[in-house]
Formats: C-alpha cells, sequence, structure tokens
C-alpha cells in the first residue's frame, strides 16, 4: 500500500472537512480521488506529504507511520503539482535547480523530455510560458527530486483541452514508469479518463471505491 | 552657554505654533486645534521626560537608575510595536528581543570600545537613539515578511512540497522584507549632510558646541542607527520565520489584516 488512512479526521474552523476517513490506497498506477468542489480532496492530499496532519487518526505510507518519518525526506519521495502553477521568479532551469541544486543540464533536459516539454525552454524566463507548459514545468521540477509517489491536486482545471490532454498523456507515462499517482479532480469525465481506480470523497467521507482496479 | 533658549524664548516661539494654526485658519483646514493640541502635548511630554532625565542623570546618580530607564524604553517601544502592527504574530516578545539584541550589539561597541564614556548622561541619549530610530524599519519588516509568505503561500508551500527546509523556503521573502525594511534608512544616511542636518548635529550647533564636534557625534549616531536597523529588522526577521513555521516544516495559518 503506498498511503492507509485510519480513522483520520482534519477540523478547520469548526467544521470537519474529514471525518474519520478510513482508505487505502494501493502503490500502483493512478488512483483518483473525486468529489465536489470543498469535499475536502485537497486537505487529503495534504496530508500524504505533510503539509497538513490530521487532528485525530493516523496516515502510513508504504507501512510507516507519516508522523516518524522525516518530513522533508518525506516530501522528496512524495512530490505534489499543486492546483495553480507557482513558477520562482528565474528561468526554467533556475527553477529546476531549486528542487536539486546539482542538478545538470543532462538531467534537467531529461526531466524536462520527460513531461513533453522543449529542453530549449530551460533559458526561458518561467513567467512567460503559457498555463500548459508552465504547469508541466511544475511537474519536471517535481521529478528532478526523484519522487516515487506523485500528489496531483486538480493540475489541468486551469487548462483548456488541448494542453489537458498533453498532461494526462504525461501523467499515464509515469505511471507506467512506476511512479504511484494520487490524482484529485472534480472532473468526472478526466477520472474516468486516467484513473486505474476511483475513490469518491464527500461530506467529509471517503465513500466505496467507484470503478475499483480498472486492469 | 550662551545659547540656550530661555522660558522666555520658548514662549515666543509658540508664535510659531500660531502661524501654523493661523495657515489652518486662512486655508479653513479645520486642523487649529489639532496643532495646538500637539504643540502642548509634546511640550508637556518633554517637559516631564526633561525632569524625568534630570533625576536619572544627574551627577552623582547611579547608572543603574539610567540602566532602569533603558530597560523601560525597551519594553514600551515593543509595545509601541505590536500596536503598530496587529496583524504580525507575536510581534510583542520578537519586538522586545530585537530591541535587546541591537541594544546589546551597540552598546557594547560604543561603550565596551569606548568611543563614549559610560554615564547616564550618555547611556539614555544613545539609547533613546538606537530605539526610536529602528522602531519604523523593524515594524515594516514584520510587516512585509507576514503579508510576503501569507500572499505567497501557494509559492511557500510548493518550495516545502520539494523538500525545503522552513528556513530555506522562506529566504526569498525574507530578503525580500529586510531589503524593504533597511534601504530608506540607507537613502536617509546617503543624503546626510546634502539633504538635511540632522537632529543631533543641529542640537548641539545649536547649544553652542563645535561644528567639527557636532559632526563627529552625529555620524556615530547614524552608524549606530544603521547598525540599530540591520540589527533588529534581522532579529524580527529570524524570529517571526521560527514562529511562522511549525518544526515539522509546515506554514501555519496567516489571517489577513481585515480579520483583526
Amino acid at each position: 500500500m503506498a498511503f492507509e488512512f485510519k480513522q483520520v479526521s482534519v477540523r478547520r474552523v469548526n467544521r470537519l472537512v474529514l471525518d474519520e476517513v478510513s482508505a487505502r490506497i494501493p502503490a500502483a498506477g493512478i488512483t483518483v480521488v473525486a468529489g465536489p468542489s470543498g469535499a475536502g480532496k485537497t486537505t487529503l492530499l495534504r496530508l500524504c506529504n505533510r503539509l497538513d496532519i490530521p487532528d485525530a487518526g493516523r496516515v502510513w505510507y508504504r507501512g510507516q507511520p507519516l508522523d516518524e518519518l522525516d518530513p522533508l525526506a518525506l516530501r522528496r519521495r512524495v512530490g505534489m503539482v499543486f492546483q495553480r502553477p507557482t513558477p520562482f521568479p528565474g528561468s526554467v532551469a533556475d527553477n529546476l535547480a531549486v528542487a536539486h541544486p546539482d542538478a545538470g543540464a543532462e538531467e534537467m533536459t531529461a526531466a524536462l523530455t520527460r513531461v513533453a516539454l522543449d529542453p530549449g525552454l530551460l533559458g526561458q524566463d518561467a513567467r512567460t510560458l503559457s498555463g500548459g507548459e508552465l504547469q508541466r514545468m511544475c511537474l519536471a521540477r517535481t521529478l528532478v527530486t526523484r519522487p516515487e509517489t506523485l500528489l496531483l491536486d486538480e493540475p489541468t482545471s486551469a487548462l483548456d483541452a488541448q494542453p489537458k490532454q498533453v498532461f494526462e498523456a504525461t501523467a499515464r507515462d509515469l505511471a507506467v514508469q512506476g511512479i504511484t499517482i494520487i490524482w484529485v479532480t472534480h472532473d468526472s469525465a478526466q477520472a474516468d479518463r486516467v484513473a486505474d481506480r476511483i475513490y469518491q470523497l464527500c461530506d467529509g467521507h471517503l465513500t466505496a471505491a467507484a470503478g475499483e482496479a480498472r486492469p | 552657554m550662551n545659547d540656550t533658549v530661555s522660558w522666555a524664548g520658548l514662549a515666543v516661539s509658540l508664535l510659531l505654533v500660531a502661524a501654523a494654526a493661523g495657515i489652518s485658519w486662512w486655508q479653513r483646514l479645520g486642523l487649529q486645534r489639532q496643532i495646538l493640541v500637539a504643540a502642548v502635548r509634546a511640550l508637556v511630554q518633554l517637559l516631564l521626560v526633561g525632569a524625568a532625565l534630570t533625576l536619572v542623570i544627574s551627577p552623582g546618580r547611579s547608572i543603574w537608575w539610567s540602566w532602569l530607564w533603558v530597560a523601560a524604553m525597551l519594553g514600551y517601544a515593543a509595545t509601541v510595536a505590536r500596536r503598530r502592527a496587529p496583524e504580525v504574530p507575536h510581534l510583542l516578545t520578537l519586538a522586545l528581543a530585537s530591541f535587546t539584541a541591537a541594544a546589546v550589539v551597540i552598546l557594547g561597541v560604543l561603550f565596551g570600545l569606548h568611543v563614549f564614556p559610560l554615564t547616564g548622561r550618555t547611556l539614555v541619549p544613545i539609547a533613546g537613539m538606537m530605539v526610536g530610530n529602528s522602531m519604523t524599519a523593524t515594524v515594516l519588516a514584520g510587516r512585509r515578511l507576514t503579508d510576503e509568505l501569507r500572499d505567497k503561500r501557494d509559492e511557500v508551500e510548493a518550495r516545502l512540497a520539494l523538500g525545503q527546509p522552513s528556513r530555506q523556503a522562506a529566504t526569498p521573502y525574507m530578503r525580500a522584507a529586510l531589503r524593504a525594511a533597511l534601504t530608506p534608512q540607507i537613502e536617509t544616511t546617503k543624503a546626510t549632510g546634502l539633504v538635511f542636518l540632522p537632529g543631533a548635529m543641529t542640537g548641539l550647533i545649536l547649544a553652542g558646541a563645535a561644528p567639527l564636534q557636532a559632526v563627529l557625534v552625529q555620524t556615530v549616531v547614524m552608524f549606530l542607527v544603521l547598525a540599530a536597523t540591520a540589527t533588529t529588522t534581522t532579529v524580527i526577521a529570524l524570529g517571526l520565520i521560527r514562529r511562522l513555521f511549525t518544526p515539522d516544516h509546515r506554514l501555519v495559518y496567516l489571517p489577513t489584516p481585515a480579520d483583526h
């Protein structure tokens, strides 16, 4: 199992965002966590790399309790791409260097190629990229830390159909290469397109997995 | 000294306040009352401080009274900083720590290395200059860093999510805050003597000191203000980073100023 949630609750300003959620997320393929806006999907994802911690219950990662792991090492094993692209000041290469200061040109080129970006963009100011390119640059930036698991928080919600398609294909390739992906989305069509299995999060509860275990 | 201001002279100088109030009346600014209140308040406050200072630094009085005065000044300055920027978390303790750190550095250099003799007459005004002149920069640094971390939360968390420790993830925002807080003081230091004559020097010359002596004292004061500003802002920034991130490298929730 990649992640195991046992009776996990998260409270935010008098509101129960997650209510005794228990679930097991396998360490293979793409697991989609679907559900309406405000259902607690992002919170569930943020628990996985300890950007948030539960108020009750416990989360395990590959058999180890998350709270016993070094958070910095964990975050390099469990990368995350946020809903809105977050370019840092400077070029694309500067952005990748934030994640891996010792990465050489070869490693950076490989990271861009993996996310279907032209390596010629390395010297370009990151803030001049298109929305789709920017989100894939953020994915490449995460990949240079060589994560074994990727958390994707509605990464294509601001993208048009074509860049969305490219991002989905890129993510599928990464899953085939052995990276475990947990993908949060409220887009059920996208969930059907990319998921190996789908969990539904509604009213703070993770309900029975729909479309379980697609081959 | 023959150049001191007499009580009669002070009374005559009230004509200047009357001139300011007259302009307000003439232009219908409606500020006459505020001008008069401000002038009277300043006069009363300064007379009270003068009386207290006379007691504290009079010859033969133990220097511990002066140290007590300095401690009270540091504590009061911290409460003023807290009032000015209530949206900055833990500002009271952080400002107290930063003013104390600046006091250690500045008083240590100026008195430890015998730039000035350690007496109540030198200690109290120097500590006053230090606190008074670094207050604005201290509040600015705290406010700017809190704003940066709150407004750029996505960016900060993206850095944390890449495995950066909180201190490293906060560094770009800390640098921006420190630059913003220190630049005005550096500009003021550069313009001193060209654009304006600073207060300490003007006061010394008016009181009859030789201009060269006044320049030497003023230069030391400018340097102490520069060091005080750099020290207080850095201590505030480093302290805030410790408080705004948890030990397991998460950014705490930061309310917007409207929530206060």
